[in-house]
């Protein structure tokens, strides 16, 4: 065992020297016309072999290190106790949200125009991970090419408005259901497909749309993007300094408040708070509803679902598009939120993203999620200095969870329906 | 109403179901019987359309079924429990049984997200069916606990159970006597006779128990080795000679 691990561990140490001395090492240089090859610094090469022997420690002792780790839930206080009975719990629940909600509502009145704009942003990433985690924790399905369905209502928005005049409001719905109907339209020939291929056909078509956007330059503008995209207004009312539209008003005029750049950015948020809300609350409905069930009893157990007439693809398909839909939602709000987008919005890392929101706060759970969205949006911010780290960051902490917590921060509790007894 | 003619299935060479006929009618008990590997639950596999047979037809009420997608068969009203218990084991014992009605519900979504009259009216009506049958299969008191933590025998009862709900017109039951002990055989088989005697389904059954087979079956087929071996009456089927020798030669 012991030798085992010692040959296991100065293994891994080669490895890293190896791969690390000539990534990190070796730097290419222009001597006049030619390219030369330089040799790594003193300070390099010490840090690359501190980095070996740190791996090589860790490789050695990892047994150990991993069982400590095994016991840190015990180190949480409230890891041991009873599970609370399901009607105290859904009556804490919804109170808790509650709360957070009324105090989402008036927080923006009080801070600074940043933070109300990062809140708006890590809302649009909570109905992103919401509508994700009907497909991929509530239906089973894997889609790495979710971001698509997001860009595809970001640009409905961006095209109506600068084609056709369309608004906010009339986008909105619009953009929601094109992306529905997308996720239909690609659901249907991918849903017979099955894990890891189904993963790599939506990683595809996310790119091909994305790809999409970039070359079909005559419509889309190409890399350049959109711009000029209109703000909501409210019954009319516009929130710019002066009226863009005809047979608008405008905000602070019809208050008769003083101009301030700070309603718009309210505004929005505002608006991205209602949608939230209404995405979490339908999803919660949905999943005490017959889709709901069926979506989870696919997942639980394809044969017996089928075996009692429940269709496969139609079952996929409903999560499919409904998590396309909140996705189009989500896409028309960024849209408006950022004025302009082009296709760098909408690459692979979003998805990832936002699939590392959905399992980091445990699949199927719906505060976990939120919880997710608001650290993985606002960590990054934080600490901006670290900016160049944030993937390793990131990535690190993806393997920690896995190891420590794999069902996340808060694994999805069922809301059970309960059989009343009768009299 | 079912009537299966010359039915094949061959994996790669080996043929697991060669030349079978069947036929059920309405209110029917009939048992196919064999011994281990004889190709039984592959039968069943072809007629609920887990698989494709490779020759022969399957009609269910004057239809022909073979080929078609197993959910299209099951609707047809052929559903068919598992020689493996396969339930939900993470939801609990009423919410299997209301998973199985999902044709019965009302799945328009808008009527769900705003809770319509009809809706309610709908998702009463199959929870008031869910609890009939768990009364029936007497798993009431146990309806909001995990289905995964019931006793086997439970289990199996809760499976046939989710079937009913479903209101077939042809059970198919693949051993549901394994792993139960006499009386819960004893319940199942009156449980069994009772579907057919109130409820007017027909039942196939795939059982190695001989007492319970001779004891409710209307007819037995017999098949050995994929091939049709013998069929009748229970009393004829136990006097058969070519039956007595391949259980004999078996054991
Ligand atoms: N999917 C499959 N692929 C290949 N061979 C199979 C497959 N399914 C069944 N078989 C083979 O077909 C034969 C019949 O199997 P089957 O399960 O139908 O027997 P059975 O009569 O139900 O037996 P038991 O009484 O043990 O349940 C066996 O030899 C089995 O190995
Ligand atoms: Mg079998």
């Amino acid at each position: 065992m012991a030798t085992h691990n010692f040959k296991h561990a100065l293994f891994c140490a080669i490895v890293t020297i190896i791969i690390a001395y000539p990534i990190l090492g070796l730097n290419l240089v222009a001597q006049g016309t030619t390219v030369g090859l330089e040799g790594a610094t003193p300070g390099t090469v010490i840090s690359v072999i501190l980095a070996a022997v740190v791996v090589f420690l860790f490789q050695l002792f990892r047994d150990n290190i991993m069982t400590s780790l095994g016991k840190l839930p015990k180190l949480n206080p409230l890891s041991g106790r009873e599970p609370m009975p399901q009607a105290k719990r859904v009556k804490m629940e919804s109170w808790v949200l509650t709360g957070i909600i009324v105090l989402a509502l008036f927080w923006p009145f009080f801070v600074s125009r940043g933070s109300v704009d990062l809140a708006t942003l890590v809302l649009i990433y909570v109905m992103l991970a919401l509508g994700l985690n009907v497909v991929v924790g509530l239906a089973g399905l894997l889609d790495l090419g979710y971001v698509a369905f997001y860009a595809v209502g970001a640009y409905t928005f961006a095209l109506l408005s600068q084609y056709f005049g369309f608004t906010f409001w009339m986008a909105l719905p619009i953009g929601a259901l094109l992306a529905a109907l997308f996720g239909l339209m690609l659901g249907f020939p991918v849903l017979r497909l099955r894990g890891d291929y189904l993963a790599i056909v939506t990683l595809g078509f996310g790119e091909i749309i994305r790809i999409l956007l970039n070359n079909w330059t005559a419509v889309t503008g190409g890399p350049n993007g959109i711009g000029g995209i209109p703000e909501p207004t409210l019954f009319g009312m516009e929130f710019g300094r002066r009226v863009k539209e005809e047979g608008n008003t405008s905000f602070h005029e019809t208050f008769g408040i003083a101009y301030s750049g700070e309603h718009k950015v309210i505004f929005l948020y505002l608006i991205a708070l209602v949608l939230a809300v209404i995405t979490a609350l339908v999803i919660r409905r949905l999943m005490r509803m017959p889709v709901g069930r069926a979506w989870e009893a696919l997942r639980e157990d394809e044969i017996a679902a089928r075996s009692l007439g429940m269709s496969r693809t139609a079952v996929k398909l409903s999560a499919f598009t409904i998590g396309a839909f909140f996705a189009g939602f989500a896409g028309t709000v960024f849209a408006s939120k950022q004025g302009f987008i082009s296709p760098e919005s909408f690459v692979f890392l979003e998805s990832a993203i936002i699939l590392a929101i959905v399992v980091l706060g445990g699949m199927g759970s719906q505060v976990g999620v939120i919880l997710a969205a608001i650290a993985v949006t606002i960590l990054p911010e934080l600490a901006r200095e670290f900016s160049d780290f944030r993937m390793l960051v990131f990535g690190a902490a993806m393997v920690l969870m896995m190891i420590w917590r794999p069902q996340g921060l808060m694994p999805m509790r069922r809301i059970h329906i309960e059989l009343k007894q009768q009299e | 109403m079912l009537e299966v003619q010359n039915l094949s299935m061959r994996f790669g060479g080996l043929l697991a179901v060669d030349g079978v006929n069947l036929d059920v009618q309405e209110r029917e008990i009939v048992s196919v019987i064999g011994p281990n590997g004889a190709g039984k639950t592959t039968v069943f596999n072809c007629l609920s359309g887990f698989y494709t047979p490779t020759g022969g037809k399957i009609l269910f009420e004057g239809k022909e079924v073979q080929g078609k997608p197993d959910y299209k068969i099951s609707r047809l009203g052929m559903v068919r429990t598992f020689q493996h218990v396969r339930l939900f084991n993470q939801m609990t014992v009423v919410e299997n049984l209301l998973v199985a009605q999902h044709r019965h519900l009302n799945t328009n979504l808008l009527a769900g997200l705003i809770k319509t009259p009809n809706y309610r009216e709908r998702e009463k009506k199959s929870l008031d069916r869910a609890a009939y049958w768990l009364n029936r299969v007497g798993l009431l008191d146990l309806a909001n606990r995990d289905a995964g933590n019931l006793a086997y025998g439970q289990q199996r009862r809760l499976e046939i159970a989710r079937c009913m709900v479903t209101e077939p017109k042809l059970l198919m039951l693949d051993e549901p006597a394994a792993g139960l002990n006499p009386a819960e055989t004893k319940d199942l088989n009156q449980l069994i006779v009772s579907l057919k005697e109130d409820y007017n389904v027909s039942v196939l059954l795939i059982e190695h128990d001989m007492s319970l087979v001779m004891d409710i079956s209307d007819r037995i087929t017999v098949i050995n080795q994929g091939r049709p071996l013998a069929s009748g009456t229970p009393a004829e089927v136990r006097q058969n000679d070519d039956v007595i020798k391949a259980y004999l030669g078996e054991a």
